[in-house]
């Protein structure tokens, strides 16, 4: 028989914070900005086809930092839990809020009962037909939830990024402004200049026909804007 | 909500599914379209019909459902966009119908989120032969459901159409098809009409055509009503994807025809 040695739950606590803390400090960064059609995602990439952020519905999409794994297992719980929520009921009834405090009830069991966290921070973001009805939910690796407005910046350099953009963001920007200041933001952020190739962005916009708003700008996009700056 | 993904069966798959089927079959099985005992009356759609064109397909659907010998419906539509590059038509039981088409569009949306590719179109074929079988019970119990499915092939860059039998059998035409109680009149006018390589408005006008030749064959297919403003449901498939026709194009069509016979 096996004696577990008594640690005291602030320890345990704090260990796992900890680690979970790490673990995302190692990642590249996300944003997200609200811009005058909607919400644009920036992030720094180097892969073209493993994505941190995605469409989970209609309105909603996701964006994930810190270990790819974990956090892909959550977009696809989500995307299911969308798309069953969807067909049961109305695609009016999925609301990011919804995803949101599931995502949060299954970081925080997990936190408290997993023998190690989860090392990520989720963004779950939902366009609304105004500005003003947008919502972005930023997901913490223990399940704390906090709802955004104006810009949400998460990963390895979230405090630094966090500065460079509440300096620059101005309310609605078109979306080539939105995305070069993202840009410069992550660039200032990381001390460095990230080229057009290394960007993977995406917006949701409340303007593009059809009930998915979702769309991923694609690299010519991206690098396009970048060089008319 | 990590309960609501199916169990993965170690050592048989890995990953996640990308079926939205599968996942509804296995946690909410009660809001899935399957078989239930009993014989009910129910809507029936009746005629649909699918060409080729030079880079595309054409599909088209009169607007009548029937209930036995009552019109239950004369304003139904029986042809959807699937996704962005398919459209599927149904003809039988409407009630079931409406409930696959619903079922097969959240199919494609979910693949394509949960793995982030569009499916391939044969994969959207085999996809709904699957679930047509599926519902083989229903067709026993008179419940049949005959779809025809067709999109275009971005990898073949042209228009590609298939059809289905209850049995969830499925064929590739090269030209034309047809099906429901008016199917069989609706093909008689197709193959005196259609020729390989029609552009898109003439493809549309043989489809109007054929919709009106069945429904002066067949009691259950409702043809154009200029009166009460019922005209056909069409979907043209291209390489821009699939756009529904709007209504003015369709009366164009329809006077077409009307000054054609004239």
């Amino acid at each position: 028989m096996s004696f577990m040695p008594y640690v005291p739950p602030e320890q345990l606590m704090k260990d796992r914070s900890d680690y979970a803390h790490k673990g995302i400090a190692r990642g590249k960064s996300v944003v997200a900005v609200e811009y005058s059609d909607g919400i644009l995602f920036v992030a720094e990439n180097p892969s073209a086809t493993l994505h941190k952020i995605s469409e989970v519905y209609d309105r909603i999409a996701f964006a994930g930092v810190g270990k790819y794994s974990e956090f892909e297992d959550l977009r696809i719980a989500g995307v299911r839990h969308a798309d069953l929520r969807g067909y049961s009921y109305g695609r009016e009834d999925v609301k990011a809020r919804d995803l949101a405090n599931a995502y949060s009830q299954t970081l925080s069991t997990i936190f408290t009962q997993q023998m190690k966290p989860y090392e990520v921070e989720l963004l779950v973001a939902e366009v609304g037909e105004e500005p003003e009805s947008n919502a972005m939910y930023h997901v913490l690796f223990d399940g704390s939830v906090t709802d955004e407005d104006r810009f949400v910046a998460m990963g390895g350099k979230a405090e630094d990024l966090g500065n460079a953009l509440g300096s620059a963001w101005e309310a609605a920007w078109d979306l080539p402004t939105a995305v070069a200041s993202s840009v410069a933001a992550l660039s200032t952020a990381e001390s460095r200049q990230i080229e057009a190739v290394q960007i993977e962005a995406g917006v949701l916009d409340r303007t593009r026909k059809g009930r998915r708003k979702f769309r991923r700008l694609s690299p010519e996009e991206v690098s396009g804007i970048l060089s008319n700056r | 909500m990590r309960g609501a993904a199916p169990e993965p069966d170690p050592g048989r798959q890995i990953g996640a599914n990308p079926s939205f089927f599968d996942l509804v079959m296995s946690v909410r099985p009660e809001v899935a379209p399957v078989a239930r005992s009993g014989d009910v009356p129910a809507a029936h759609g009746t005629t649909v019909l699918g060409l080729k064109f030079g880079g595309g397909v054409v599909m088209a659907g009169d607007r009548r459902a029937t209930e036995g010998f009552s019109i239950a419906d004369d304003r139904i539509e029986k042809v959807f966009a699937a996704d962005e590059y398919s459209a599927i038509a149904i003809a039988g039981a409407a009630g079931q119908a409406v409930e696959i088409v619903k079922l097969f569009q959240l199919e494609l949306e979910h693949y394509e989120k949960i793995t982030g590719d569009r499916l391939s179109l044969e994969g959207k074929a085999n996809r709904l032969a699957q679930m047509i079988r599926g519902n083989f019970p229903m067709a026993l119990q008179g419940l049949v459901v005959v779809p025809l499915f067709g999109g275009f092939d971005e990898r073949r860059g042209d228009g590609r159409l298939f059809y289905y039998d209850a049995t969830g059998g499925r064929w590739e035409e090269e030209d034309y098809h047809a099906t429901g109680s008016g199917g069989r009149p609706a093909k008689s006018s197709l193959k005196k009409r259609w020729r390989p390589g029609l552009a898109r408005d003439e493809a549309i006008r043989v489809a109007v055509e054929a919709l009106v030749d069945a429904s002066e064959e067949d009691s259950a297919t409702g043809g154009p009503d200029p009166a009460r403003g019922i005209y056909p449901n069409v979907v043209a498939i291209g390489p821009d994807g699939v756009t529904e026709v709007p209504e003015d194009e369709v009366r164009g069509a329809y006077q077409a025809v009307l000054e054609g016979r004239a």
